[in-house]
């Protein structure tokens, strides 16, 4: 065990405590040496930057073309967002309709999960060009396809988790159908849904860029991966990696949003919200 | 003196689609305003019974008669609390009002009310997982309370305490019970728990699920930790113990 005064810095405000935090300032360190590795390995190699570019240097082109990649960045969480919201509504809305019943869940399951295995590069193509008119229509149902599921699937988990001794105390109580619903089985759902939501924001802005990949479309509402696809073309590979970056930070930035959902809305009664004290 | 039973079962069975006699020629006749226990081991029909008589499970032959003609309200309490863990102590209370519609007002009331039976108060917005198994279950009983029902059922609801916790919870139950003229049916598989709290012990034995003794306990009621060491409590236990163990065709010492 490591000593106290290592493992909970006393002084200072709660905040800045918790930067302090093992949790928080060990994956920090283990970044940083890893990109000043990365940056000497460049250096001492003479790697020229269309290969490998150093960190600096990515950081030096994200400044520099960020009037570019900005309005891109915007477009792919347009996209992103959007299909997450839209993957949310009707994913609780048909996992509701599937615990209904037995039947209803028995016959439409399997396509949802059909859903889910398609390889989204595969209908992508077919997407867009049935939609050819409407561009960000079309990458929003892709990321769509691809973020719906864990959602419906970890929801309707969810709802028939109820505990038994509950569901009579329901029945005894003439509870009917809304009610049980209501109040006992989206409560209990809840915990479930917000860990497929978590999967499903990661799922919408990988969706998103995916989707674009394969348009390919350029133009005023093109995303970030456009800015990839050009940048590989003209060898800035610099930018191309400022691209990435863009897309990993806004990964990890959903992520810690929908936990920080997820905690505030647990906080008081499930224990995966909890601190525990052992 | 004799008065009229709330609830009468007769001749009932019950047999499960697989062919397992759950209960046969039971009958029960539930006097108003005592506890009744159901002692007997695992698998002797007792948790049946309680299912039959809430109309959670059917039954197969016999017929079950309640003195109000069907108007009765009752309550059950689950082996475990069966807490809503994202609900507070007063919310968890307050559900049956909830389903029933009960306007806001007076759910309040009843539910402070339920809470004060149960000596929750303090509590009202704490939530379950803050509380001890003891707590929980109190939260429970004030959850069945709290619709004033005419007959509550408890389903072997302090079987997963500890000793002190359990003899605290049947002591207040003996007082709760005295206080507000309550109806109870009790099953448990500890002898003692059922002769320290019922008017009356009914006798389950097993394969298949059946009654082996009624045997009335004329001690004063509601009693004190005292008459656990009574000589007369000891009388009824050893009663309860043989009637089993006859029944069983084993023995079954009273250290169970």
């Amino acid at each position: 065990m490591l000593s106290p005064a290592l493992e909970q810095p006393k002084a200072g405000p709660k905040w800045v405590r918790s930067l302090l935090s093992p949790d928080i300032l060990a994956p920090i360190i283990v970044g940083l040496v890893l990109l000043t590795a990365w940056e000497l390995a460049v250096r001492i190699t003479n790697t020229p930057p269309y290969l490998l570019p150093g960190p600096l240097l990515i950081l030096q082109t994200l400044a520099t073309d960020w009037p570019t990649l900005l309005p891109s960045w915007f477009v792919t969480i347009k996209i992103a967002f959007t299909a997450l919201v839209a993957a949310t509504v009707s994913g609780l809305f048909v996992a509701i309709l599937f615990a209904q019943s037995k039947w209803i869940e028995r016959s439409f399951f399997p396509y949802a999960v059909l859903l889910q295995t398609t390889p989204i590069v595969a209908v992508a193509p077919l997407i867009i060009i049935w939609l050819k008119n409407n561009t960000f229509a079309a990458l929003v149902v892709c990321a769509w396809i691809v973020a719906f599921f864990p959602i419906v699937s970890n929801t309707v988990l969810g709802l028939h988790s109820a505990d038994p001794s509950l569901v009579n105390l329901f029945k005894l109580n003439q509870a009917n159908r809304w009610q049980t619903l209501w109040y006992l089985r989206l409560p209990t759902s809840l915990p479930y849904f917000l860990a497929g939501l978590r999967i499903s924001g990661g799922l919408a802005l990988i969706g998103a860029v995916v989707a674009e990949f394969v348009a390919g479309t350029g133009g005023a509402e093109s995303g970030l991966a456009y800015q990839i696809l050009i940048a590989g073309y003209n060898l800035q590979i610099p930018r191309m990696f400022a691209a990435l970056l863009l897309i990993t930070v806004s990964g990890i930035a959903i992520f810690a949003l929908l936990s920080a959902l997820s905690n505030v809305l647990l906080k008081d009664w499930h224990s995966s919200a909890m601190k525990h004290e052992n | 003196m004799k008065t009229r039973p709330i609830l009468t079962l007769e001749q009932v069975g019950k047999t499960y689609a697989n062919g397992t006699v759950a209960l046969q020629n039971f009958n029960l006749a539930v006097e108003p305003n005592t506890i009744t226990s159901l002692v007997g081991p695992s698998g002797c029909g007792k948790s049946t019974v309680l299912r039959i008589i809430s109309e959670l499970g059917d039954l197969s032959t016999g017929r079950m008669a309640w003195e109000s003609g069907g108007d009765h309200k009752l309550a059950y309490v689950f082996q475990e609390a069966a807490l809503m863990p994202w609900a507070t102590v007063m919310d968890n209370i307050r559900l049956p009002l909830k389903l029933a519609r009960v306007p806001k007002r007076q759910a309040l009331e009843l539910v402070s009310d339920a809470i004060a039976q149960v000596g929750l108060q303090g509590f009202e917005r704490v939530y379950p997982r803050e509380l001890s198994g003891g707590m929980q279950m109190r939260v429970s009983i004030a959850r069945a309370l709290v619709t004033r029902p005419n007959i509550l059922l408890m389903d072997e609801p302090f079987g997963a305490l500890d000793e002190m916790t359990r003899g605290k919870l049947n002591q207040d139950l003996l007082q709760l019970q005295h206080q507000r003229q309550l109806t109870i049916l009790f099953v448990t598989h500890s002898i003692y728990e059922a002769v320290y709290l019922a008017h009356r012990v009914v006798v389950m034995a097993s394969k298949p699920g059946r009654v082996v003794a009624d045997i009335a306990i004329d001690s004063p009621h509601p009693r004190d930790p005292d008459y656990r060491t009574s000589a007369q409590f000891n009388r009824y236990c050893r009663d309860v113990s043989h009637s089993l163990s006859e029944a069983m065709g084993e023995s079954l010492a009273l250290s169970l």
